[in-house]
This record gives C-alpha cells, structure tokens and sequence, in this order.
C-alpha cells in the first residue's frame, strides 16, 4: 500500500534537509571506518569448511586414490575424469585424474563420496588463470602443500 | 641588491613581468584544477562511502589523474562515422575556452604596488567585469549544444536540450542574485567589490568587530540563491541532468573518448573554480585574510617584508577559499540526489527567480531609503 508522508514545511523549504544530509556524509566522511580492505595485502579469514580448490591427498608420496569412481559417479557437473590402472602390487591407481575446473560447481560431494578421504576441497580461492586449463593429477598432487 | 636593481627597470617590463605572472598563475591553477579535483573527489566520495579510493598510484594515490592523463593520450583517437566532424571535434575546445575565460577578471590578490605601478592582481583589470561573466559564462552551453547535437546520437541531443534549458533558466536566478550585490557595493569591477569588504562587519554605524565585512552577512539570500544556481549552471549534482547516466547514459558526452572526453572534464572543473572564485569574490572577502594584517604586525616584520607577506597571506587566504567551496561541491554531489527535470524547472522559475528579483527589489529599496 501506496503511504504518502505529509511533508512539513522544514521539508519543503529543503535547505534544511539539505544542512541534515551534508552532515551525515561530512560524519562518514571523517568519523567512517573503512568497510572494505586492501585486498592483496590484507585477507579476509575463510571458514575451514570453505570449499576451494581441489587437492589430491598423499601418504608418503603415494596418492590416497584408489580409482574406485565414486567422485565421477556423484559429481553432478560431470567434471572428474578418471582412468584406472594397476601398479606392480596388483594395487589399483589413478593412472590419470583430471577435474576440469570451469565444469565444477564446487559443491564438494567428490569430497563427501570418498572413501580413502583422497580427494579434497581447499580453501584456495584465487584460481583465476590465463588459460582454460584441466587440472591434472601432477597438479593435484602438489596443491595440497599450498592449502 | 635585487631591489636596486629593480628601481632601473621600466615600468613596462614590470608591467609585461607582472602580466606574464598572473598569467602563469591563474594558469596553473585553472589546468590543476582538473587532475587536483578528480583525485580529491574520487578519495573524498570514497571516504564517505567508507571505501578507501585509489590509493596505489603515487603517494595517496595522487598520481592517479596522471595515470589517467596518460591513459586518455594513448586511447585511440575513435570519431564515430554517425557524428558531424567538424562540429563534433571544435566542441570540446568552445566548452573549454569559455570556463577558462571567466576566470580572467577574478581577483586573486589586492592592488599591490611595484616600484609606483600599480598592479591588480587579477588577470585583466576590467570595470565590466560583472558584466563580462555574465556574458561568457552562457557561451558555454553552446560546447555543449554543439556537442550533442554533432553526435547525432538521441541520448546527447536530450542532455543538450536539457542543459540548454537548465542553463538558460538558472542564469536568470544567478544574474539578479549578482544585481543585488552590484547594488550593495555600487560598482562593477570585481576588484573594487573584492576591496570594499575589508575589516569588520558594520551596519551603518552600528559595528560587529569580530566578524569580517563579507557579502555573505549583507546578502544572505542572494548567497543562498547564488549558490543553487552556480550548481546548475556548473552542471554539477543535483542538478547534473544534462549527464545523468541513470536516463541518458551521459549526455552530451556519450559519444566521446580519451582526450576529447577530458576536455569536457576539465571544463566542468575549471567552471566550479570560477564558480568558486566568483563567490569567495561576491560573498566571503576575495583575497581578504581577516586578522592576518594584525597577526603579521605582531610578528614585527621589516617594513619593505611586511606588504610582501601580507599578499602573499592574502593570495593564499583566496585558494583556501576556492579550495573550500570546491569542497563544498563534492560534499553537495555524494549527498544529494539528482532533480528531477521538472522539479528543476519549478525551483528555478517558480522559487529562485522570484526570490532574486524580491532580494533585488527589497536591496535598492534599502539603498535608496538609505541615500535619500
């Protein structure tokens, strides 16, 4: 419903009004706190359950992953791709693991599905880059130290 | 050494000295004005939007407007195939003359006296002075007529009409506002206007001592009228119709870019510095520094310093001036809202002009009471 305030005659006569707003904004002006931050220099503190960037945990240099396909099965953007092989101890691996980044909504049930906890969201968030890039397993691998 | 020197030179080189100094002042001030005003207005808006503006170039971000400058030059020089050529490049140039023009008959400084010259300091010594404001000042809106019109483009034509209306209407308001300080100081050279309002405030006889002789306390209401219309007429907010990025994108400068945009900029900002100046001239004292003459008697300075230092105060003291009221711009622009085109109209026609001609009428009557 349209309420239409009677205006007195300090709000018609403006000037007024105008003297009210100049201070507010001259009170801003010299007593405001800055609501926003110098942001390369300083950082805004993420929760850790942020879900960032994707990272492959290893144990010993060896990747948690067994290959099992459960992340490509539940990821609902369809952007994990997996090829299985097996090492010398009849031990089944990734031969190959790549999240194509672009697809992924980060909604983080790859993390959720798996059951080794090989798989894992960071709180990187800066992953702007120059190049529409696939990140592979090297690259996966080595994100865990920058978390 | 120097000034014994000084005594063998003619007074036509003192002259043509003197000249070519004001010259290089006023200059300097008028081109500044523009890099000086966007920093301070991206910083202060900034402030007030408790943001921190752009502080990465230069000390306090400082450098920014040269970083801008830079950018502006080596923009590609672009002509839209739709526009009139010739009119759409010469308008940029005809909305800057004007602006810098005007800002030639502000006094900035007292009749100083060299060697038996004696040198105004204003640019030109022009008894019409009121008169030539008046005139040059509306030859800006045909910058921007010419602009808008050339770019063939309907968002520009709107702006143009529009400010052609605004500026028509609000100089009206601004003339008679002016009449009336006329009428108060009974000349139209903005020297003797600026002179005549020194030392303390006096009705008659009756003396206020601790407050200076300013238009301002005379003339309240022309002050207040004065002031509306200089932020119409300088295109400023609230009264920015002929930009308004909301309805017509930006106006008469849409079609514009790098170094011919900024021409418009800088003619926007060298108009509140005349503006500015216009009014520390007609309603706080010009270059009157209240108290400053006392204060530098105190500090007992060599009788040949003395006249020295106090225009130099009094130089300085008119910048202060200028520089505040341009503050005051700002804080007006991140405060209020736009007019609407009609609301305009009616504060112009319906309220400003009456009360000018009102604040007319009532001064001559009070002179006229007064001298007969």
């Amino acid at each position: 419903m349209l309420i239409k305030k009677e205006q007195g005659f300090l709000q018609r006569f403006y000037l007024v009004e105008v003297a009210i707003g100049t201070w507010i904004t001259m009170k801003n002006w010299f007593f405001g706190k800055n609501i926003t931050i110098q942001y390369p220099e300083e950082r805004r503190t993420y929760s850790n359950r942020y879900r960032g960037q994707h990272f492959i945990k290893a144990v010993n240099g060896v990747e948690n992953c067994t290959a099992c396909m459960l992340c490509p099965t539940v990821c609902p953007a369809d952007c994990i791709h997996i090829e299985a092989g097996e090492r010398e101890d009849k031990e089944k691996y990734p031969v190959k693991f790549e999240i194509d980044i672009l697809r992924c909504c980060f909604c983080g049930f790859c993390e959720e599905a798996c059951p080794k906890d090989a798989i894992k969201l960071s709180n990187i968030y800066e992953m702007a880059d120059y190049e529409r890039r696939v990140y592979d397993k090297d690259f996966l691998l080595i994100q865990r130290s920058k978390k | 050494m120097a000034r014994e020197r000084l005594v063998n030179v003619e007074p036509t080189q003192i002259l043509l000295i003197a000249m070519l100094a004001k010259f290089i002042f006023v200059l300097m001030l008028l081109l500044n004005a523009a890099p000086l005003m966007a920093w301070a207005e991206r910083r202060i808006c900034s402030w007030m939007q408790n943001r921190t503006g752009p502080n990465r170039v230069g000390p306090f971000g400082l450098l920014q407007s040269v970083a801008d400058a830079v950018k502006f030059i080596f923009k590609e020089d672009l002509i839209p195939a739709h526009v009139r050529k010739w009119y759409y490049l010469v308008a940029p140039g005809i909305c800057v003359v004007p602006a810098f023009l005007t800002f030639a008959v502000v006094p900035f400084g007292p009749v100083i006296d060299v060697n038996g010259q004696h040198i105004s300091l204003q640019l030109t010594e022009m008894n019409v002075g009121f008169v030539y404001i008046l005139s040059i000042s509306s030859l800006a809106v045909y910058g921007i007529i010419i602009a808008s019109w050339a770019s063939n483009n309907k968002y520009s034509m709107l702006g143009g009409l529009r400010s052609t209306a605004q500026m028509i209407s609000y100089e009206l308001a601004m003339g008679m506002s002016l009449i009336a300080i006329i009428l108060l100081y009974n000349t139209v050279n903005l020297q003797e206007i600026a002179t005549s309002q020194g030392g303390p405030l006096h009705f008659g006889n009756f003396v206020i001592p601790f407050l200076p002789n300013w238009g301002i306390f005379y003339q309240p209401l022309a002050c207040v009228i004065f002031t509306v219309a200089a932020f119409a007429e300088t295109n400023r907010l609230p009264f920015d119709l002929p930009e308004g990025e909301a309805e017509i994108v930006a106006g008469y400068h849409l079609e514009y870019g790098g170094m011919k945009w900024s021409l418009f900029f800088m003619a926007e900002y060298a108009h509140m510095l005349t503006a500015s100046g216009l009014f520390a001239t007609f309603f706080l004292g010009g270059w009157h520094a209240p108290g400053a003459g006392a204060l530098l008697q105190h500090l007992h300075l060599a009788e040949n310093i003395f006249p020295w230092a106090l225009v130099a105060i009094q130089v300085l003291t008119f910048t202060l001036k200028v520089i505040l009221f341009m503050l005051f711009f700002i804080v007006i622009r991140f405060t209020l809202p736009r007019f609407r085109y009609d609301q305009l109209m009616k504060l112009g026609w319906k309220i400003l002009v009456p009360l000018a001609l009102a604040n007319v009428i009532i001064t001559a009557a009070v002179i006229a009471a007064k001298t007969y």
